[in-house]
């Protein structure tokens, strides 16, 4: 049965994608540290860059081996998928491995063991790159995913095979620059969640606090940068492409049921009902979801009314709470990093406890919204697997049993467990032990 | 197009088994050898510093094979399901094994990380010498029964074992006892490849044992090679027809054998990088041997009904490997300078590198 390969995958993509999003944005704040420390030589900032190195490196090699899953599963569960479109879409996943994981891990090695036997130049030149490394991958899987969502530069031959009929197309594919730019914003917000609730968590606790005010301070730049870039240009120009491309998702993520005469509203508020086909306890403003998407406030948006039962997604409560959890938390985080920010102008943030305690306690969101916002992304291109051409259900692979899914389905959930919790002890761990000039 | 990227996925693969070869044969010997404390610390490092840039020879081979041969790939990662999974868990278990080691000083803790990194290492090392007899004996293509194709002439399912575990059944498993040579002749072999990495990357206080351990293996090697050179005859009596219509293929058992007989020697061999040089030919050798015997068939088919999948039957079209080719080569040179930059810096003896860390 289809159902355990798509929950495998979900399983297992969710939880791969836990640390990517850090290693990403993370790599960029400890290059702006070991920059910092290049250009004023104060030891607090090579400290910085070294202490949240190390938590790099964990979360690291737990995206390579999660990530090591995830390419296998197209052979492995979507074996009729990866024989259609492998000549198209292993184009993109080819060259991750060619020109991103090589060089995210080869110079990784050197920015970990190499500090003594390069210099500070070198070493920042080698963190750079890891960073180079750890966005490349970022834009390589995002052109990879833009392809099956809205598929581009290629023919479909007699016998069903996708092949390659324009390889730069793959590149300029409209769908994949604001996905990029909005994936890569959206996982900074995470590592400075991440910076600034250690920072405050130090300064809670009274321990390393000079470090601690660095790690805020940063945080909260980053994060308040970083937030509002996710919301605006690049969410809405996301949002724009899904109603272009893919209006029957746009419909289900928005909530609309039926076609309005005239402009459609926003729902800020509502739980969809799929019995009645009709929002439950809505709260919505008329005309504004028009202006937002078209900048013309009477435009007509299609609802759902308006296709056909199979070109809808099968699960239209979870997508619609997926973009709304994940539009909801981006509205809190900017409010948050607006007030964090404002408190830090005024010099008085280290001081203000309640502010810092949620900084703490919202680490975890940023996380969320990323993962919601995927499952936006990937419910909403369903009941395809490549947009409008290649159902879900055409993909799987044609002779594995479900006993066998199922079976390896619940061995990745055990192991994963196992690996969570001990992640989790060594970040503990590692923020526990707290940065310290390493003593050579 | 096809004979380019099959030789360079071919390179691709040899080289992931050379460098995490030595890692896997670093977990072996580890496990059966290393007793002090200090020795396990510093063999265990042998394999952390690099483990990881090792492995993304086996993601880039990967993505290669996925582009270029999408139905080879299709085919044999769904047909290879269960001991496909079991290896991406044991590459977890060996990796967290060696990241973990070191993190706490608490004795069982650490030798609980040990022996995770051992057993699993050892355990791929058994898995990967199993894949590559399963292609050398080739599957039920098309899964035939009684005459009739039950799924598509490119698809198959293999089951984990069969109760005969013969090679000659009809309908063999992933593991029967020509595979399991093949996958003890790869343990020995990755073994010997550990040792001649330890020897050159520490000073580990069982060095000295180590030479006299290479040497066993290989006599035991040796036989191995011998015994599974006259079964493969059995499992399929074809196997050798490619080395006499292109005699030039010899080069590569040459290689195996320079290899082999090479690492009698290692009690003489003063210079540690010599053994490690002949323990990679035997790789190299070994691998590259049995794809020859195939070319151009990658995966044979044992019925008579479907026909073989050789990179002809399985790729893409041109255009795609054409426009690949070429940032293939940029990517190529890429990859090599980053190597040299990576094993200059890190060169010499791991007790003595101050990493500062
Ligand atoms: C911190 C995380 C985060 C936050 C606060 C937001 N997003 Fe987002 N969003 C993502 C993280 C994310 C993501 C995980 O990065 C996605 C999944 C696919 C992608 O490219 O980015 C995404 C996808 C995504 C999509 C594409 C869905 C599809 O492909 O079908 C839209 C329309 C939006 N977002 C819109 C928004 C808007 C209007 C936001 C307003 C605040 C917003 N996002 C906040
Ligand atoms: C990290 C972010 C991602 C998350 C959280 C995510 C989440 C999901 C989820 C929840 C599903 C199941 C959909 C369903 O059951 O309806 C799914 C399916 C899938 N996704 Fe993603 N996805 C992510 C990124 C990607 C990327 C980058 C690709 C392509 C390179 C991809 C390819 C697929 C495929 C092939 C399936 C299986 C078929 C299906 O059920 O739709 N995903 N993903
Ligand atoms: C939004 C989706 C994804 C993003 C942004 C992403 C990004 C990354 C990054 C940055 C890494 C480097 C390791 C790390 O920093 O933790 C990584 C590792 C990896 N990812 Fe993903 N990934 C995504 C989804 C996927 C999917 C769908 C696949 C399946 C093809 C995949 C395959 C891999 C592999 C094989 C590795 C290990 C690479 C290595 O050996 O270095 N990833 N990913």
């Amino acid at each position: 049965m289809i159902f355990y390969d798509r929950l495998q995958f979900a399983f297992t993509i969710t939880f791969h994608y836990i640390f990517p999003q850090l290693t990403m944005g993370l790599s960029l704040i400890i290059v702006f540290f070991k920059w910092k420390f290049l250009k004023t030589k104060i030891q607090k900032y090579n400290d910085a860059a070294l202490f949240f190195m190390k938590i790099f490196a964990i979360n690291f090699t737990m995206g390579v081996v999660t990530g090591i899953p995830m390419e296998f599963q197209f052979g492995t569960n979507w074996a009729k998928f990866s024989e259609l479109t492998g000549g198209i879409i292993g184009q993109t996943l080819a060259m991750e491995g060619m020109f991103s994981f090589f060089l995210e891990s080869s110079f990784l090695a050197l920015f970990i063991f190499g500090e003594k036997l390069m210099g500070q130049k070198l070493h920042f030149l080698t963190g750079f790159l890891v960073f180079l490394g750890s966005w490349a991958s970022g834009w390589f899987i995002l052109a990879t995913n833009a392809w099956m969502q809205h598929p581009v530069g290629y023919e479909i031959l007699d016998n069903g095979k996708f092949v390659l009929e324009n390889f730069s197309e793959l590149f300029t594919n409209p769908w994949l620059l604001p996905a990029f730019l909005h994936n890569q914003f959206a996982s900074v917000v995470t590592s400075a969640f991440v910076v600034a609730s250690i920072g405050a968590f130090y300064i809670l606790r009274n321990k390393y606090s000079e470090h601690g005010k660095l790690f805020l301070k940063t945080g909260v730049i980053f994060g308040l940068v970083s937030s509002l870039l996710v919301a605006f240009p690049t969410g809405d120009w996301n949002a724009k492409n899904v109603a272009k491309f893919q209006p029957a998702s746009f419909a289900a993520m928005e909530g609309i049921f039926e076609t309005e005469h005239a402009g459609a509203e926003i729902v800020l508020i509502g739980q969809p009902n799929m019995v009645e086909k009709k929002l439950d306890n809505k709260i919505a403003v008329p005309n504004i979801l028009s202006f937002l998407t078209y900048q013309d406030w009477s435009r007509q948006i299609p609802g759902m009314d308006q296709f056909k039962k199979e070109e809808l997604p099968d699960n239209i409560p979870a997508l619609y709470y997926s973009y709304h959890i994940m539009v909801g938390l981006g509205t809190i985080f900017i409010g948050v990093m607006f007030l964090a920010a404002f408190q830090l102008w005024k010099r008085k943030l280290h001081t203000v406890k309640p502010l810092l305690w949620t900084i703490m306690f919202l680490v975890p969101f940023p996380y969320i919204a990323n993962l919601t916002g995927w499952y936006v992304a990937e419910l909403g291109r369903q009941p395809y697997l490549v947009y409008g051409l290649l159902k879900t259900s055409e993909g799987v692979s044609p002779t594995v049993s479900s006993g066998n899914t199922l079976f390896t389905l619940l061995g990745f959930v055990a192991l994963y467990m196992l690996l969570g919790l001990l992640f989790l002890i060594l970040v503990g761990k590692t923020i526990h032990q707290g940065p310290k000039p390493l003593k050579h | 197009m096809e004979l380019f990227w099959f030789i360079l996925i071919a390179l691709v693969l040899a080289i992931f088994f050379v460098l995490d070869g030595y890692d896997f044969g670093t977990g072996i010997i580890h496990l059966f050898f290393a007793k002090k404390e200090k020795d396990k610390k510093v063999i265990a490092k042998a394999a952390g510093l690099f483990w990881d840039s090792n492995e993304v020879w086996l993601v880039a081979a990967g993505g290669m094979l996925f582009m270029a041969f999408p139905t080879f790939y299709a085919s044999v990662f769904s047909g290879f399901y269960l001991p496909l999974i079991i290896v991406l868990w044991l590459i977890i278990f060996r990796a967290i094994g060696l990241e973990f080691r070191s993190q706490f000083n608490n004795e069982m803790w650490t030798s609980i990380w040990d022996k995770s990194f051992g057993v699993s290492s050892l355990l791929l090392a058994l898995f990967f010498g199993i894949a590559l007899g399963n292609i050398v004996r080739g599957v039920n293509l098309g899964s035939v029964e009684n005459g009739k194709s039950l799924h598509e002439a490119h698809y198959f399912f293999l089951p984990l074992w069969d109760s005969s575990f013969s090679p000659l059944s009809e309908t063999p498993g992933v593991i029967d006892w020509f595979t399991l040579i093949i996958g003890i002749i790869a343990v020995v072999t990755l073994a010997i490849h550990g040792a001649t990495w330890i020897r050159l990357k520490t000073e580990a206080s069982i060095n000295k044992k180590l030479k006299t351990v290479i040497f066993n293996l290989t006599i035991v090697l040796i036989v191995l090679t011998v015994f599974s050179i006259i079964v493969w005859q059995i499992v399929n009596p074809n196997s050798l027809n490619n080395f006499v219509e292109r005699p030039y293929l010899i080069v590569f058992p040459l290689l195996y054998l320079i290899g082999l007989f090479g690492l009698l020697f290692i009690k003489k061999i003063k210079k540690d990088n010599h053994g490690f040089i002949l323990s990679t030919l035997l790789i190299i050798g070994g691998i590259t041997s049995s794809l020859a015997s195939l070319f151009p068939v990658i995966l044979p088919s044992t019925n008579t009904i479907n026909e073989s999948l050789t990179i002809y039957n399985t790729a893409t079209e041109n255009y795609g490997l054409s426009i690949a080719f070429n940032w293939a080569i940029v990517g190529v040179i890429l990859v090599v300078i980053y190597f040299i930059i990576q094993k200059r810096l890190l060169k010499g003896k791991i007790d003595k590198m101050d990493y500062g860390h």
